[in-house]
């Protein structure tokens, strides 16, 4: 039998826009927290999630607190990058490589439309490197096969924005209206300016650890930490290729990690109490309710409609307030879930709290493709 | 072809440039050496259909980095009767004037003008019921 993982601290930078801070010094803020959290363990491995911070980056992180020497490996997976570096931790822990190791994500994100090295000098030159015109278009395909309208879409916002009032970690807390979500400027039709999350910066750390024989009070383990790309064949795939093939079957990056993730914790989407998911965009966060399998398909405007996936709802969705509120630091987004997720479960998260949590899941889907899918468990 | 296109291999005047696995039997777009599907090194360069139905599209009303064109401009997915959908500049920059299905043209435009004159040229598709 494999050990379990357990959820020792965690720590996190609040997400935004800090011009006098170093992405360095956004890590140690983030890190510090985590490991004075679970009580300043020996961790014996780190695993550093970023897509921009560049070369040696967790290194620098670790370096500014005089705890380099053990193995530190930055992970690049997108939007899941914490994600992938989460999975790797507990694998390891897992197999017995390692007792304790530690989990962070960085990032500071350039401004405006996120500019790739992924996309082909040609394909900028011609104008296909613009991404929300791809989120727009896997907007449009849902609004098609769910029967999802506009106010749908802007009622996703009014939905997280409500969240991340209370959220100090969020970079937006004030609530708005549907009206004002659809008289913002149209980015790509049918997304308008407000319903597209900001890239911006922040950081998130978790430490991992096989659980002591004895502990006291409750803990958290980690149930499942799983990652999938892409399969070939969808057009509209995270991957954004250039093509793809007239055939609807091909599930999602996020659906393959799903099952995954189910499969590894052994439980149902029926059994969750708490979800953050991927909401870079309204229908990114409709369409993640449909391929993480919490509603039917074709229901996921009827869930928000009917106010399942609202504070107080059956299964609050994005309690956090989401991308949405907070902003998408990359490298950091995964691990800031998994802060969130964690402070719902240890009942802490005061008025945002979703009462009696004790199943949750993060999900995580951008370039690559990448999609991450976590699943944590309080027990007792 | 008038002007210089944006990259080599993607067109001809008349035409996608695709590949068409002989292993496998699926087509892909740009054409590739390797199968993106099956993996198989047997592919025969193929010009793809012309025309097509529109399967998505929006309007991009900003310019994406690297594009020195004008906007704004039209975005979608056209599927070709090869059974591909193929990302494609739409010429059609109002998305209330398109439709699912709609039936769209294959078509050479220009991106700019080079510091030396020479056009630069891209494919697009274009409504057919217009041209």
């Amino acid at each position: 039998m494999t050990r379990s993982v357990e959820v020792a601290g965690i720590g996190i930078h609040p997400f935004g826009r800090f011009e006098d801070r170093s992405v360095t010094e956004l890590g140690v803020t983030a890190v510090r927290e985590a490991l004075h959290d679970a009580g300043d363990p020996h961790f014996q491995a780190a695993f550093c999630g970023t897509a921009y911070a560049g070369v040696a980056a967790g290194h620098k992180v670790l370096g500014a607190i005089g705890r380099t020497g053990v193995p530190i490996v930055d992970v690049e997976a997108g939007c899941a990058s914490g994600g992938a570096a989460l999975m790797l931790a507990a694998g390891a822990i897992r197999a017995g490589q390692y007792d304790c190791a530690l989990v962070f994500g960085i990032e500071k994100m350039p401004r405006g439309i996120i500019r790739s090295s992924f996309f082909e000098p040609w394909r900028e030159e011609a104008g296909l490197a613009a991404t929300p015109a791809y989120f727009a278009l896997r907007a449009q395909r849902l609004m098609r096969d769910s029967g999802i309208t506009k106010d749908d879409l802007a009622d996703v916002v009014v939905k997280n924005r409500a969240h991340g009032v209370d959220n100090p970690n969020a970079m937006f807390r004030s609530e708005v209206t549907a009206e004002q979500v659809l008289a913002s400027r149209v980015v790509c039709e049918p997304l308008h300016l407000w319903m597209l999350c900001s890239p911006n910066e922040g950081a998130a750390a978790v430490v991992l650890r096989a659980p002591p024989e004895q502990s006291a009070g409750p803990r958290i383990t980690l149930e499942a930490a799983a990652l999938r790309s892409h399969l070939p064949g969808s057009v509209l795939s995270e991957g954004t290729p250039l093509s793809g093939l007239a055939d609807d079957s091909v599930d999602p990056p996020s659906t393959l990690a799903a099952r995954a993730a189910y499969d590894e914790a052994g439980l149902g989407p029926a059994d969750l109490d708490v979800v953050e998911c991927q909401d870079t965009d309204a229908a990114r966060e409709l369409l993640s309710y449909e391929e993480l399998g919490l509603c039917p398909e074709g229901d996921a405007g009827k869930w928000l409609a009917d106010g399942v996936t609202r504070l107080g709802g059956r299964l609050p969705v994005n309690p956090s307030g989401g991308l949405l509120s907070k902003g998408e630091p990359l490298g950091a987004s995964a691990l800031a879930q998994v802060v969130e997720l964690v402070t719902q479960l240890r009942g802490r998260a005061g008025s945002r709290q979703v009462d009696g949590a004790r199943l949750a899941l993060g999900h995580t889907v951008g370039r690559g493709a990448n999609a991450s899918v976590v699943i944590l468990r309080r027990s007792p | 072809m008038a002007g210089r296109p944006v990259h080599e291999g993607l067109f001809t005047e008349r035409h996608l440039i695709g590949g068409r696995c002989t292993s496998c039997g699926r087509h892909h777009f740009p054409a590739a050496v390797i199968c993106p599907y099956c993996g198989a090194a047997e592919i025969a360069r193929v010009e793809l259909s012309e025309t097509g139905t529109l399967w998505g599209w929006t309007a991009v009303t900003a310019a994406p980095p690297g594009y020195e064109g004008e906007v704004p401009f039209g975005f979608g997915v056209v599927e070709l009767p090869e059974g591909l959908r193929v990302i494609s500049r739409i010429e059609e920059a109002d998305p209330a004037r398109l439709s699912f299905g709609a039936p769209v043209r294959f078509g050479v435009v220009p991106l700019r003008t080079d510091e030396d004159g020479t056009e630069v040229v891209t494919y697009t598709f274009a409504p057919a019921d217009r041209t």
